[in-house]
C-alpha cells in the first residue's frame, strides 16, 4: 500500500491489546511519551474474545489517572481497527499525532528538559 | 479478606508534600486481592506521584516495596535495612499493617495511601461486598449463615423492622434486607420454628464496645 504515517509515531506490538496494563502506559509517559493509543482489533473480533473490551476499559480507567497527576486523559485514545485496514491506520496515526501536537509537550517531560 | 480503597490523589499527595524520598508499601495479601494495594497498585501510584512531582518541578525519589505481609513482624522486620534511607514511609496495607510497620520503626512515619473499609468478600470480579464485622460473637448457627450484625443496617436479631420492604431495606434499593435473606433461608430450609425463637440482648462486650481486642495462645508463645 506504500501508505505514509507520521514517523513520530512509535509502535510497539503485542500478541493482544488484553495484554496492554496501566502500569506500561504510565512508564511510557515517565519516559517522555507525549501521548499512547492503543490499536486493537475490531469489538467481536478479539482472538482472545474479550481482549480489546478489557483494554478500552484501562484506558478510560488510565484517563482517570492521567487527570489526576495532570498529565491530562485526553493523552491516550483507544482505536479498533481490523488488519485490512491500513488506509485508516494512516488516518489514525495522523489524527492522534495532530491532537497531541495540539495539546502540547508531556508536561512532566517539559519540567525535566526546562531544569537541564 | 479485608477490602479498602484508595484515598483520593489529592489527599495523597498533599500528605507527601514536604518529602522527596520516599518509600512506597504495598501487601501480598488482602489489599492485592482486592485490588487495592498490592504490588500493581504500588507501580500505578508510584507512576503517578513521579509524573506529578516531575511536572511540578519537584522530582521524588520512591522505593516500591510490596512485603508478602505487613501485619507480621518477620516480614516487617525485612525493612530494616532502607527504611531509615527514606525521609518518610507510605503504606497501601490495611490499617493494621500501616500502624505495625510505624510501631517497629519509630522516628519514621507511615503514612496511609488507602482507606481501610471492611470485612468481605469478592462478589464478582471487581465487585467486592461486606460480610463481617468481627462482633467476636458469632450468631451464624442461628441465622442459617447471613449475619444480621453485617448485613441488617441496624444490626437487630429479631427482624425484619418496618423499614424492609419488598426484600430491600430502606437505606438503599438495591440493599437485600438481611432479615428477609434469613427469613427465605428458613423456609428454604424447612426451619421457620427456628425462627419463632426470639434472641435475647447480645452481649456487645465481645466486639468493639469492650475494648481493643487481642488473643493470646501460650502454648504458642516462643
Amino acid at each position: 500500500m506504500r501508505l505514509s504515517y507520521p514517523t513520530n509515531v512509535k509502535i510497539i506490538k503485542v500478541p493482544c491489546t488484553g495484554r496492554v496494563d496501566v502500569i506500561l502506559i504510565l512508564k511510557a509517559f515517565e519516559n517522555g511519551a507525549d501521548g499512547a493509543y492503543l490499536v486493537g482489533c475490531l469489538e467481536g473480533d478479539c482472538h482472545y474474545l474479550v481482549g480489546n473490551l478489557r483494554a478500552r476499559k484501562r484506558v478510560e480507567y488510565l484517563k482517570h489517572i492521567l487527570d489526576e497527576c495532570g498529565i491530562g486523559g485526553e493523552r491516550v485514545a483507544m482505536y479498533n481497527l481490523s488488519s485490512a485496514e491500513g488506509q485508516h491506520f494512516a488516518e489514525v496515526a495522523r489524527e492522534m499525532t495532530e491532537k497531541i501536537r495540539n495539546l502540547g509537550p508531556n508536561p512532566a517531560k517539559q519540567t525535566a528538559v526546562r531544569k537541564i | 479478606m479485608i477490602v479498602a480503597n484508595r484515598k483520593p490523589f489529592e489527599e495523597i499527595i498533599a500528605m507527601l508534600k514536604p518529602y522527596s524520598k520516599i518509600l512506597l508499601l504495598g501487601c501480598n495479601e488482602c489489599v492485592t486481592v482486592c485490588a487495592t494495594g498490592g504490588s500493581k497498585e504500588v507501580a500505578v501510584l508510584a507512576s503517578e506521584i513521579r509524573l506529578y512531582r516531575q511536572k511540578e518541578g519537584r522530582p521524588v525519589e520512591i522505593r516500591e516495596v510490596t512485603l508478602e505481609r505487613n501485619c507480621d513482624p518477620e516480614y516487617v522486620e525485612s525493612l530494616n535495612p532502607f527504611l531509615h534511607d527514606y525521609e518518610v514511609a507510605m503504606s497501601m496495607a490495611c490499617g493494621c499493617g500501616i500502624q505495625f510497620v510505624g510501631e517497629h520503626y519509630r522516628g519514621r512515619l507511615v503514612l496511609p495511601a488507602i482507606n481501610t473499609t471492611f470485612e468481605g468478600v469478592t462478589e464478582e470480579h471487581g465487585v467486592w461486598a461486606e460480610r463481617c464485622q468481627g462482633c467476636g460473637n458469632c450468631v451464624l448457627d442461628k441465622t442459617l449463615g447471613i449475619c444480621p450484625v453485617t448485613r441488617c443496617a441496624k444490626s437487630i436479631f429479631n427482624g425484619p423492622c418496618g423499614g424492609s420492604q419488598g426484600g430491600k431495606c430502606e437505606v438503599d434499593k438495591d440493599l437485600p434486607c438481611a432479615w428477609q435473606l434469613i427469613v427465605d433461608r428458613y423456609k428454604e430450609m424447612n426451619m421457620l420454628d427456628k425462627y419463632l425463637e426470639i434472641q435475647p440482648m447480645k452481649d456487645w462486650s465481645t466486639s468493639r464496645d469492650g475494648g481493643p481486642r487481642k488473643r493470646v495462645r501460650e502454648d504458642l508463645k516462643i
